[in-house]
């Protein structure tokens, strides 16, 4: 689905006492669309009290699962990780977290364009979720769809990688704007795809002015260290 | 195509609103949808022709009203509408980026027609 068209125009209509269908009635509602989801995702969050929970989202081919195999193996042996893997067909990616040495559930969506929190319930029942100290949640590839639905983590994190183009966060605000931490991948390849640093910063500032930003390589291994660290201190901060 | 998602989400909302009101029914459903919520209305209006069918809404009508994006400047102490559709939000007062949007992410239900 492409990036929203403008929907600022304000319609909004007075009078909802009298319907205008002949012979009707009116019933206030004022409810949630994302009601029910919201409740699983608030019964997830208490499922996850003890454990660091990351909604790892961005556009197909970014590296969520590159990004997930290092910090795998920079952590291993010193906290547990499971992962959560959501893709609409294959289990491809979670045989390559699995071989990572981490455990992970795959949750193949069909058609379905994100996860929704009940997916994730589920899925996390296959998990020992006491012994854990970082759950992550690989969403669906994807910026738009994913956004709406809170799946009961601490911590939405988009990622966006150096050959997408510097303005995505404007093209995909709502993903970047829910951001608690940005990161930019593939930085071992920015100079060969000509990326202009500077604009992307400013893109993510426009559009997430609090979020953290993190600039690094999945592959090379550059700027990870800022990244786990910023892991281990947000896990910190939640047991404290 | 999360749209579907969210219809089926609406007529949900809905007839278990119209059936606490023991309506027989429902004739139209309004929702209210913010400009950051990251929903396309033609997207949307397809996906509830299609998610109606079978329900107490298979023949409802949907009214769509979309609410601005709003933030609040910390600076002012006062709220501004964002003048764009990238979701940038600087205050028009003293240009200081905000990161607290109050309104624009809503997708909700705001009320029904039922018979």
């Amino acid at each position: 689905m492409a990036a929203d068209p403008v929907l600022t125009r304000d319609v909004r209509v007075s009078g909802h006492g009298t319907a205008q269908t002949p012979g009707a009635r009116v019933v206030q509602v004022q409810k949630s669309l994302m009601a029910h989801n919201d409740a699983v995702a608030a019964a997830n969050r208490e499922a996850f009290a003890r454990c660091l929970v990351l909604n790892l989202v961005s556009s197909p081919g970014s590296g969520k699962t590159a990004l997930l195999e290092r910090t795998l193996s920079e952590l291993a042996g010193d906290l547990r990780v499971a992962v959560v893997v959501g893709d609409l067909e294959t289990d491809n990616d979670a045989l390559r977290i699995h071989a990572a040495g981490a455990p992970s559930v795959q949750i193949v969506t069909g058609t379905v364009c994100h996860l929704e929190a009940e997916m994730v319930a589920r899925a996390a029942d296959d998990l020992d979720l006491d012994s854990l100290d970082v759950l992550v949640i690989e969403n669906v590839g994807n910026l738009v769809c994913p956004a709406a639905w809170d799946l009961g983590e601490d911590l939405r994190i988009t990622l966006l990688s150096v050959t997408e183009g510097e303005d995505k966060p404007l093209k995909y605000p709502r993903i970047f704007k829910d951001a608690h931490a940005v990161v930019i991948n593939k930085i071992d390849i920015a100079e060969a795809v000509g990326f202009e640093r500077e604009r992307a910063l400013e893109s993510v500032r426009q559009v997430a002015p609090a979020a953290e930003v993190f600039e690094l390589s999945a592959r090379t291994g550059e700027g990870m260290a800022a990244w786990l660290g910023y892991l281990r201190a947000r896990l910190d901060a939640k047991r404290a | 195509m999360h749209e579907f998602s969210l219809a089926v989400s609406l007529i949900n909302v809905a007839e278990e609103a119209a059936r606490a009101e023991r309506a027989e029914r429902i004739e139209a459903i309004f929702v209210e949808i913010g400009a950051l919520a990251g929903v396309v209305p033609e997207a949307l209006e397809f996906a509830f022709g299609g998610a109606r069918e079978g329900t107490m809404a298979a023949d409802a009508r949907l009214e769509v009203t979309y609410l601005p994006a709003i933030a609040y400047c910390a600076s002012c102490h006062s709220e501004f509408e964002l003048d764009n559709r990238f979701g940038i939000a600087v205050c028009p007062v003293c240009d200081t980026p905000s990161a607290d949007l109050r309104q624009g992410r809503e997708m909700h239900v705001s009320h029904l027609e039922v018979s």
